[in-house]
């Protein structure tokens, strides 16, 4: 039996805005708690709400982004239900009309591409979060977070392996993380995923009963949990059961998904408008000053840099992966333009390297754009070599100078001087008579060990080019 | 002094006759004798009341008053107040003291004006005849075995009573306009979004709109100026231009269209009142005023429409009061939702829980759109009976209530017949007009009647001057209750 799984995902993106979405508190993570919770945070007897138009502006920049449709008048509603982190009793959220519908995001699996359509994004306010841990017998409540803006991006149901899920989650990751909407901090919360997985038999027009997996905040978890959850519901059929629709939760420690509340425990929201907000209203101004900062995006970018720079579609997709990597590659060839594709083998090689050993974002890397541009000028006049480039871009990590100072106090200069590396060379095959004969017998492994003596003569200073084309002139001519 | 009006005593205090001090002491006074035999006040705070009266003095002295600096205010004790209990007359808030100020406190507080006290109200505003309050009912000025009408039972009673010269209402469904006409003052309930709900604590947000209760229309104006006013934190407040709502009050009323709903006029009205209005429509046509017949031909719709509405929109403004950061929690509980059923079982009183339900079960899946989308249609065809009205009058006048101010106890068992006491004021609510309550007579058991003067949006100054016209030309606002010493 062959089965067809179907998946789709609900992202909540913390907006990035200073304050929260309908108070005037700070939205800053990691402060004592309840420091940031003001009385409209705290839901006080007689508080009300007024919207903050930067969450609106994210939506919208979100909205372009993905091509999707964006509601000239949309809906805030309340869904009410009681928690002791959430201090109204009602969340308010977009119910029946939303801010943004439709659009969609190019994922690649492989050699892949796939559209994933999305349904809908909407903006909500973020609950607060019950504290356990230092706690007997009672439970803490922070309210810091709580009216943390949030946008909810919800997917058709489009994707057919957990490798596509999170390819999604990737590229919308990428996406959100790129317009300068969220900050893509995982760890924090600022980008949550609930998975709905479901199976059907191939060939079936029917969805299978769907479970939705909540809050899942890696993308390995995502992967796993989503792979764990497909084995279960197969077994499930194939065993003659049936899958119940229900939300689970993904147990990282025991790497499995477990019921939480069943369909039929689902919470009557009884959603309905909020009185206390009037309609969004987005007028088309709006949204043309909007459209007129938007960043380009990264498909955008990455044509560009094949036709502008003629990089391959790799170099390309690996340099648009973020933008902040794509800017330091701008900000290197604004400083040194004529050899793009040695910019780039430097950003996505040694630079990069150097960045995940060092766990470094790019925006705190050691060496510059500007340093990096200047060891890449001295590369390409063959002052250095690719040796002698990399201890230069140690010593820049590791904060000695650029590259010309380390060059000049080291007396790095690459020997291109073609007199002085004949008379090097001459030195070496007069000193080497085994190997000469060697490599006059066929020996070809005998070339590469002058080679070696050559270069351990120079110091490594001599250009190993040069050294090559010199050497094999003088043992072709017999001398 | 306390027989003065509020215009009448801002004057004497700026002609420095007393002080601010002297008049909110003897006003203090007053609270705690029949103050507290009318269960007006539900909170007094002497030392706070006395040292604004002191600011204000200063404030006099150095030529910076404005009309109502020094003058002592009694507020409806849901208007947050910083460093006063706030109780909405609930259980669940008997201990809460408000961090913050309202909108229209910070009003008060910024032209230097009194916080005399915090008065008696129905629970959370729901009730139509103050007898839903934690604090036990109030008694109305002119009989004290009679409710003085609700929400706003303790702020009428007040300014009836000669207690304050002015006290802040609300008005979610007639809570401004019924308690003034059972107890013979006059009250305003804005157009909604005029007068900020900031710090207002909410029943129903779409409904629910702050108004003064004064003794004449005069005051009303006077009040006005002070409480209306764009507010950024209130998204629903309207940004208008400021008005100076006494600038009109002495217009002539040459050529005032008065329409006349004749659905106002029917059997559910009792002849008593009925009189009442009539005799009153005759001053006005003496005045200048013409008459019309106009329809409101979906007024039988508004009672359920608005007891489907309100309690959707309470249901979820109530849900905030479950014990966990502040209010009532219950002093034992098994679990979480134990202490969430405990807390608001025992905070909660009889006709809240009545309305939580109601709302919860229109809102439900399956119900909503039977319910409460229908319910929000009807709203919208009221509205539109409205405007076709005005185009064939300036003003709509008639009943407030069907009856007179009725005897404690007398409809406490029965909600639906508490509820038809609204018949007449709720559909200004649900269409967000601005309506007002004057008296023009009494009815049975020598009880105050009062005319209900309704508007278009925004169309206060135009009422104001139709009420001082009417009360210069009478003197059913100057009757002082008989137990009230003149």
């Amino acid at each position: 039996m062959t089965w067809e799984v179907v998946i789709g995902l609900e992202t909540h993106t913390q907006l990035s805005t200073r304050s929260k979405i309908f108070s005037g508190a700070s939205t800053a993570f990691g402060a004592a708690p309840n420091t940031q919770a003001s009385a409209v945070d705290l839901a006080l007897p007689g508080v009300l709400p007024v919207l903050n138009r930067e969450a609106v502006a994210c939506a919208i920049k979100f909205g372009l982004a993905v091509g999707a449709t964006i509601a000239p008048r949309s809906i805030f509603a309340r869904k009410n239900y009681f928690y002791p982190d959430l201090p109204k009793g009602y969340q308010i959220s977009q119910y029946e009309l939303p801010v943004v519908a439709g659009g969609g995001l190019k994922i690649r699996v492989g050699e892949n591409e796939k559209f994933i359509h999305l349904t809908r994004a909407h903006l909500e306010e973020d609950a607060g979060k019950s504290l356990h841990e230092g706690f007997t017998d009672v439970s803490g409540i922070d309210l810091n977070r709580a009216g943390t803006p949030l946008l909810e991006i919800v997917t058709e149901p489009d994707m057919r392996s957990a490798a596509e899920a999170v390819a999604y989650a990737k590229a919308l990751h990428t996406l959100v993380v790129w317009l300068g909407i969220c900050d893509g901090n995982m760890q924090e919360g600022s980008f949550r995923c609930d998975a709905n997985v479901s199976v059907r038999r191939k060939g079936d027009e029917k969805l299978g009963t769907r479970c939705e997996i909540k809050n899942v905040n890696s993308f390995r978890f995502l992967e796993r949990a989503i792979e764990y959850e497909i084995r279960r519901q197969i077994e499930l059929i194939e065993d003659g059961g049936t899958v119940v629709q229900e939300t689970r939760l993904y147990d990282a420690d025991r790497d499995e998904t477990r019921s939480m509340r069943s369909k039929e425990d689902a919470m009557d929201y009884r959603y309905f408008p909020d009185p206390d907000l009037l309609p969004l209203m987005i007028s088309e101004e709006w949204i043309a000053n909007i459209r007129k900062e938007m960043p380009e995006l990264p498909d955008a970018k990455q044509a560009r840099f094949q036709s502008e720079y003629s990089l391959s579609a790799y170099d390309a997709a690996t340099l648009t992966a973020s933008k902040a990597v794509a800017d330091y590659y701008e900000r290197v060839l604004a400083k040194f333009r004529s050899e793009p594709k040695l910019a780039a083998n430097w950003v996505t090689g040694d630079l990069s390297a150097a960045l995940n050993r060092h766990e470094l974002e790019i925006g705190a890397s050691p060496v510059s754009a500007a340093a990096l541009a200047g060891l890449l000028k001295r590369i390409a006049d063959g002052t250095l070599s690719g040796k002698m480039a990399k201890d230069v871009f140690d010593a820049m990590w590791n904060g000695e100078g650029d590259a010309d100072a380390i060059i000049d106090q080291r007396g790095l200069k690459q020997m291109s001087d073609s007199g002085a590396i004949e008379a090097i060379v001459d030195q070496v095959l007069a000193a080497n008579p085994k190997s000469v004969e060697e490599f006059r017998a066929g020996k070809e492994k005998a070339f590469n060990a002058l080679v070696g003596q050559v270069m351990k003569a120079s110091q490594g200073k001599a250009n190993p080019a040069q050294v090559n084309e010199v050497l094999k002139r003088k043992l072709a001519a017999g001398t | 002094m306390h027989q003065d009006t509020l215009a009448g005593l801002a004057r004497r205090l700026a002609a420095r006759e007393f002080s601010s001090v002297e008049l909110t002491r003897a006003l203090l006074d007053r609270a705690q004798s029949l103050g507290k035999t009318l269960n007006a006040y539900i909170t007094l705070d002497e030392e706070r009341s006395l040292a604004q009266a002191a600011a204000a003095d200063a404030r006099i002295a150095r030529g910076e008053a404005s009309p109502l600096t020094g003058i002592p205010i009694a507020h409806k004790d849901l208007f947050c107040a910083d460093g006063w209990r706030t109780t909405c007359g609930s259980k669940m808030l008997a201990n809460w003291i408000s961090p913050y100020d309202a909108h229209v406190i910070s009003r008060f507080n910024d032209i230097g004006a009194v916080l005399l006290g915090k008065a008696n109200m129905d629970e959370f505003a729901m009730g139509s005849s103050n007898e839903n309050s934690h604090f036990g009912p109030v008694r109305n000025p002119w009989e004290v075995s009679r409710v003085p009408g609700g929400s706003s039972g303790g702020s009428a009673a007040i300014v009836a009573a000669r207690l304050a010269p002015a006290a802040t209402g609300t008005d979610t469904g007639g809570s401004i306009r019924q308690p003034a006409a059972f107890t013979g003052v006059s009250g305003l309930r804005p157009t909604y979004g005029r007068v900020s709900r900031y710090g207002m604590v909410a029943f129903a947000s779409s409904l629910d709109q702050g108004g003064p209760l004064a003794r004449t229309a005069e005051d009303l104006a006077l009040m006005l100026n002070v409480m209306a006013g764009f507010d950024p934190r209130d998204s629903t407040s309207v940004d208008r231009p400021a008005e100076d709502f006494s600038a009109r009050l002495n217009a002539p009323l040459e050529g005032l269209r008065i329409g006349l709903p004749k659905e106002y006029f029917s059997a559910a009205l009792s002849q008593d009142v009925a009189t009442a209005i009539l005799a009153a429509i005759e001053a006005y046509k003496k005045l200048g005023a013409t008459v019309v017949e106009v329809s409101l031909p979906n007024q039988h719709l508004c009672v359920p429409a608005y007891y489907v509405l309100a309690p959707a929109e309470a249901s979820s403004n109530l849900a905030r009061y479950d014990g966990v950061r502040y209010g009532h929690r219950a002093s034992e509980y098994s679990d979480l939702l134990d202490m969430y059923k405990k807390s608001r079982a025992e905070g909660l009183g009889a006709e809240v829980k009545r309305r939580i339900l109601v709302g919860t079960y229109v809102l439900s899946h399956g119900y909503y759109d039977a319910y409460y989308l229908q319910a929000q249609k009807v709203r919208r065809l009221i509205a539109n009976d409205f405007k076709a009205a005005f185009a064939q009058c300036d003003v709509i006048m008639g009943p407030v209530a069907p009856s007179v101010a009725f005897p404690l106890g007398s409809k406490t068992t029965d909600p639906v017949q508490m509820y038809l006491e609204d018949l007449y004021t709720i559909s200004v609510n649900l269409a967000g007009l601005p309506g007002m309550s004057i008296p023009c007579g009494f009815g049975a058991a020598g009880m105050p009647v009062g005319l209900q003067i309704i508007g278009p949006w925004f169309e206060e100054a135009r009422m104001l001057n139709v009420a001082h016209r009417f009360q210069q030309v009478t003197d059913w606002h100057s009757k002082v209750p008989p137990g009230v010493d003149a």
